[in-house]
């Protein structure tokens, strides 16, 4: 059984369709890629899955239950958190408060000692600075921070949402790396990236999302050698 | 000996303000919604508190035991069933204002609803305490006062620590700063909603209860206070808990010690034009850019 399975889903901004019946899998420990341009429907995607905004038609099934009527802290508490694009830190509060409203929702926060020392050994910087405000930080920094927040809430399935946007080429690499050692630790990864080549290469299998639908799938291999994919986003 | 006591009972006067004030700061920081019912849940309180006195002989301060949660309960249900609905259908709309509105509206709706019920009448709850007032050499500090005065520090205090020290607070805090993002991380944002604007009524609910011993009550009684309330919550810095008690203290203070030297119609002049010169200069208010959600 699949960890996450979306059926046919399609989702509208009032009478725009933006995914138009889109369907994707990802099985336990799998790093999945969806690949697109902008407006593609990445984040409508990622959000649509986080209960955020709901689907017109189609099923979300997380775990072989559906979760697609669910409210967004019913799915959060359910196993599935997202990193946002753009961080979205809650910017006046301390590095720690960040990190303690990751660990919410009830069946995170008993867990919550345990986790924040697992963060603390995997982001040292963020145990240093523990009580630093948020919004005096780095943006990679902010961007550790907000993994590690989402890392807090002990998801089954972690959502990235572009998450190499606006950050220098060095730190890209750090951020792509703890990606990958999330992802070691068993943790399932759903990543939505515009540095294709970077993001394929630390994936399982991949998406190509192009307006709304899905236009292409496969294995890493196959969409990194796929002549589409190295023209459209590749640059090759 | 006039002045000292016009400072001293100013403040006790303006502690109040403060405390109606901080509910209403309260759902503006997390909610984003300023409340035109503020007023009109305080002087239903009043109106409660009185009654329960007039009818069972229930010490005004002890009321509080019975309606605190019951102007809790009132908050809740406001949100939850009358602006919760307006805030979702409002979901994409760039500058709601449904929910100003709302609160206007319902503002009015409470105040008609006392008229009819309970008449036109001005009541106060004549207790023991409610002319009393100790005397410091000359000084004279109203009891009553007094209790309300510190009524508000301790308030203040308890709700500062709950802000920053409970779960549920650091995610009040949380959804006033990031609604979205409180909704991404497992906040039952609408629940949240719903308890601070429980606390918020019920904060001006204790207000009511605290005048009530020497103030008069009516049904729009609200309506002095909250627009004190508005001046003193902008002034301290919208969303701001210090901010509500500061502001509260200085518009006491400026009200008390003006009416020594003029008439009441001047004092109100007064505080309003020092009001809009200060906002020229300090638009966010005295704690506004410094203190956030």
């Amino acid at each position: 059984m699949a960890l996450l399975e979306i059926e046919k889903i399609s989702v509208f901004y009032g009478e725009m369709c933006v995914l138009r019946d889109v369907s994707l899998q990802v099985e336990r420990g799998e790093v999945i890629c969806v690949v697109g341009a902008n407006g593609a429907g990445k984040s409508t995607l990622i959000n649509t899955i986080s209960g955020v905004l709901k689907p017109r038609s189609g099923k979300i099934i997380f775990n072989g239950e559906e979760i697609t009527h669910l409210e967004p802290y019913q799915i959060v508490e359910k196993g599935i958190i997202q990193v946002p694009e753009g961080r979205r830190l809650f910017l006046n509060m301390t590095v720690e408060e960040n990190l303690l409203l990751g660990s919410y929702t009830p069946r995170s926060r008993k867990k919550r000692k345990e986790n924040l020392e697992k963060i603390f050994t995997l982001l040292p910087r963020l145990a240093e600075r523990r009580k630093q405000i948020a919004r005096t930080m780095s943006g990679g920094e902010q961007q550790m921070l907000a993994i590690g927040r989402a890392m807090m809430a002990d998801p089954q399935l972690i959502m990235f949402d572009e998450p190499s946007l606006g950050l220098a080429p060095k730190v890209v690499d750090h951020v792509l790396e703890l990606i990958k050692n999330i992802a070691a630790q068993g943790v399932t990864v759903l990543l939505v990236e515009q540095n294709v080549h970077h993001a394929l290469e630390l994936s399982t299998r991949g998406y190509v999302l192009e307006n709304g639908t899905v236009v292409l799938s496969g294995t890493a291999h196959e969409l990194l050698n796929n002549p589409h994919v190295k023209t459209a986003y590749l640059g090759l | 000996m006039g002045l000292l006591s016009a400072v001293v009972n100013g403040i006790l006067m303006g502690g109040i303000y403060g405390l109606l004030a901080l509910g209403l700061t309260l759902i503006f920081g997390i909610m984003k919604i300023i409340n035109f019912a503020h007023g009109a849940f305080l002087m239903v309180a009043m109106i409660l508190s009185y009654w329960l006195w007039r009818i069972m002989g229930l010490d005004p301060y002890l009321s509080i035991v019975v309606i605190i949660p019951l102007m809790f309960v009132l908050g809740y249900l406001t949100q939850r069933y009358l602006i919760k609905p307006v805030l979702d259908a409002e979901k994409d709309v760039r500058e709601p204002i449904g929910a100003l509105l709302l609160t206007a509206g319902l503002s009015v709706a409470i105040e008609n609803f006392v008229l009819m019920v309970f008449g036109a009448d001005y009541l106060m709850a004549q207790t023991s305490y409610s002319g009393a007032s100790i005397n410091l050499s000359g000084l004279s500090i109203s009891v009553p006062r007094l209790y309300a005065f510190i009524a508000t520090l301790i308030v203040t205090v308890l709700f500062y620590q709950f802000l920053n020290k409970t779960e549920l607070g650091r995610a009040m805090r949380a959804t006033g700063q990031d609604r979205g993002v409180a909704l991404l991380m497992g906040i039952n944002v609408p629940k949240v909603y719903g308890i601070a604007f429980g606390i918020g009524t019920a904060i001006a609910g204790l207000t009511g209860i605290f005048l009530i011993p020497f103030y008069y009550a009516h049904p729009t009684v609200g309506e002095v206070f909250i627009t004190k309330a508005f001046i003193i919550v902008v002034l301290g810095g919208l969303g701001s808990v210090p901010g509500a008690l500061v502001g509260g203290l200085l518009i006491g203070l400026v009200e008390s010690v003006a009416a020594q030297y003029m008439t009441a119609t001047w004092t109100a002049i007064l505080v309003y034009f020092a009001f809009l010169v200060f906002l020229l200069f300090r638009p966010s208010g005295l704690f506004g850019s410094r203190y956030e959600w």
